[in-house]
């Protein structure tokens, strides 16, 4: 049952006893009729909703997506590419997951809709190696939807053609950054391209303008086209529209997916309401709060906000609301919207280490500082946690961190430096004194690395 | 290279999916190791003159990416996951049960060669965790009793079958 704070509009019918991703179970819920009412619209009037929607990416940067679209080089006469980001693959993110193997007609129809709104032909989803279902249920679910035309040669009888296939990952999270899946999709290594010049909306698949978007982002298109642009941006808050699935994991009592208008709720509302709050006998201590490469945010800490009007306002990070403006303003980022929570009973060092290890074994290795660097943060933090820590190291971490960050060629940089920064300058103490607290650590202690 | 002949059916479709056949190089690893098991320098050859490619332009591939292997494994492989959120919950645990129970730490394979071991990084089920993942099956909320039932399982399946 849904939580009665949520607003549940992409994840409707998830877990929904009954529901099923074939297309007669989508089409009883009224499924593609979106689809029908866009294609009799014009193109750019669908653009235009999706613009006056605000809709942000939710891939992780919070790109708004009707100027990503606008962004797209038409003047080249080259085709152009949609590729939908089904990698889910930022640690703390599971969220596309439930609708690729739940409700895939929905996102075909987005997909539709965004490849009809850009005349685009020919789609791909770049779904990750480890959904090997997910993969299958796409391919079924197209092949269901070719059937009844709405996807193939001649969409619903228009003579607008195109065609969606699935791709499957192999097991890289690089192959998340969007220039890398591209390089993916070529056939090649993921190693992400620089930019300028490769933006894809210039030079993206086969040196063609592609739009690359995520899951929830696409399945948000599908439902402006529904409601419109406007009503949509009557979701939520002012640059933060429509809902948020915020993935919650963790320290906490109900850990899970929630769907909720952004920015209208709080941190501490949805921890503590919503999540059910810390486990018993225990306190929150940190929480990561857009995916592992967010920066920690430290419960205690205060942040000086400048509000929209001007006027500044002080938050604990429970006051914190849940959306991309509001986040940034405290220093971290709403990313791809998965909350991971710490209570008391967390080793930092360790915890550090464990995101550490994720990082230098996801590190592609075009970039020296990056390469290197993610490898060193592992190795120090382990070392530290393994019994050898020095005083220093902390500050040790940071200068490897800092040397890394805008120096490489994609922001998996900056993802693999922020845990680290942020762990450092707000859990110093933790560092400086690690050695000999490691000696009183409890027997149970949970093992992170 | 001894393809069953569905799989060199499908490749020859996915070949058709890209205006540019050096794209179908990661379908068709796919394809290749779930028929052969990994992929051996022959099956690289193949799969190179296939796309025509040079042998290391798919020997890369095989390098680089973590799901592609060049040995067989184990009849069944479990996945554990070793990222914060589930490790916050206990998967090293988790993980140790199954490296007692099977003899074999992770990237390795039983003696018996029945079962290979890995602990992996985030499966995207993170509000469930801890998860392991058994061959195609995702298992949510495991904790070391969980664990101990499914290594049973998995050692009563190796007990009921006849031998080859
Ligand atoms: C290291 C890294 C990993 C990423 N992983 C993902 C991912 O798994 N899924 C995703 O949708 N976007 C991911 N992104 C963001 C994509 O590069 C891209 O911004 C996004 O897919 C654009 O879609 P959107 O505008 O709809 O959010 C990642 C970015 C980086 C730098
Ligand atoms: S920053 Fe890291 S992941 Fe990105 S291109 Fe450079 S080495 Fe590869
Ligand atoms: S951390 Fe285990 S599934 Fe994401």
């Amino acid at each position: 049952m849904p939580h009665p704070a949520e607003r549940r509009l992409i994840f409707r019918h998830i877990d929904e006893p009954g529901y099923t991703p074939d297309l007669a179970c989508y089409l009883r819920h009224g499924g593609y009729e979106v689809l029908k009412k866009s294609v009799a619209r014009k193109p750019a009037e669908l653009v235009d909703e999706v613009k006056k929607s605000g809709l942000r990416g939710r891939g992780g940067a919070g790109f708004p997506c009707g100027v990503k679209w606008t962004l797209v080089d038409r003047k080249s006469g080259k085709p152009v590419y949609l590729i939908v980001n089904a990698d889910e693959s930022e640690p703390g993110t599971f969220k596309d997951r439930y609708i690729i193997h739940q409700d895939p007609h929905q996102l075909i129809e987005g997909i539709m809709i965004t490849c009809w709104a850009n005349q685009v032909k020919q789609a791909y989803i770049y779904i990750r190696g480890e959904f090997p279902r997910g993969a299958r249920i796409l391919e079924q679910a197209i092949a269901e939807a070719r059937a009844q035309r709405f996807v193939g040669p001649d969409v619903l009888g228009t003579g607008y053609g195109c065609e969606i296939f699935v791709h499957r990952g192999a097991g890289a999270y690089i192959c998340g950054e969007e220039t890398g899946l591209i390089e993916s999709l070529e056939g090649k290594r993921p190693y992400p391209r620089i930019k300028p010049p490769y933006f894809p909306a210039v030079l993206g698949l086969y040196q063609c303008p592609t739009i690359v978007n995520n899951v929830e982002t696409l399945c948000n298109v599908r439902h402006i086209a529904e409601i419109g642009g406007e009503a949509f941006a009557r979701m939520g808050t002012p640059n933060n529209t429509g809902t948020r699935l915020l993935c919650v994991s963790g320290h906490v009592q109900r850990p899970g997916y929630y769907e909720l208008e952004c920015g209208k709720v709080t941190m501490g509302q949805l921890l503590h309401d919503i999540c059910g709050g810390p486990r018993p006998g225990r306190t929150f201590k940190a929480v990561i709060p857009g995916g592992s490469s967010a920066k920690i945010l430290r419960f205690g800490e205060r942040f000086k906000v400048r509000q929209r009007d001007g006027s500044t306002v002080e938050w604990g990070v429970e006051d914190i609301p849940m959306d991309f403006d509001s986040l940034a303003a405290c220093g971290s980022m709403g990313g791809s919207g998965g909350v991971i929570v710490m209570d008391d009973s967390v080793d930092m060092v360790a915890a550090l280490a464990n995101i550490n290890a994720f990082y230098a074994h996801e590190s592609c290795g075009q970039c020296t500082p990056c390469r290197e660097g993610s490898l060193w943060m592992k190795k120090i933090s382990a070392r530290m946690v393994h019994g050898e820590a020095r005083a220093q190291d902390g500050d040790l971490l940071k200068s490897v961190a800092d040397q890394i960050a805008g120096r490489t060629i994609c922001p998996f940089g900056e993802a693999c430096a922020w845990p680290t920064q942020s762990f450092v300058l707000k859990f110093g103490d933790e560092f400086k004194g690690y050695a000999e607290a490691r000696k009183n650590r409890p027997a149970d202690a949970v093992a992170l690395v | 290279m001894n393809l069953k002949p569905e799989t060199v059916q499908r490749i020859d479709e996915v070949i058709t999916h890209y205006p540019v056949k050096r794209s179908a190089a990661l379908p068709l690893l796919h394809l290749v190791q779930e028929d052969q098991g990994f992929i051996s320098s022959a099956a690289v050859e193949w799969i190179a003159q296939k796309l025509e490619l040079q042998p290391i332009n798919i020997y890369e591939l095989v390098t680089f990416y973590p799901m592609f292997r060049q040995q067989p494994i184990g009849r069944r492989h479990i996945k554990v996951c070793r990222t914060l959120s589930c490790a916050l919950l206990g998967s090293h645990r988790v993980c140790a049960e199954f490296q007692q129970q099977f003899g074999c730490r992770p990237g390795e394979t039983s003696a018996d060669g029945e079962v290979t071991l890995e602990f992996v990084e985030c499966l995207a089920s993170c509000g469930s965790g801890p998860v392991v993942a058994i061959d195609e099956e995702l298992y949510e909320h495991v904790d070391v009793a969980r664990a101990g039932g499914l290594a049973a399982q998995l050692k009563q399946h190796t007990a009921a079958r006849p031998p080859a």
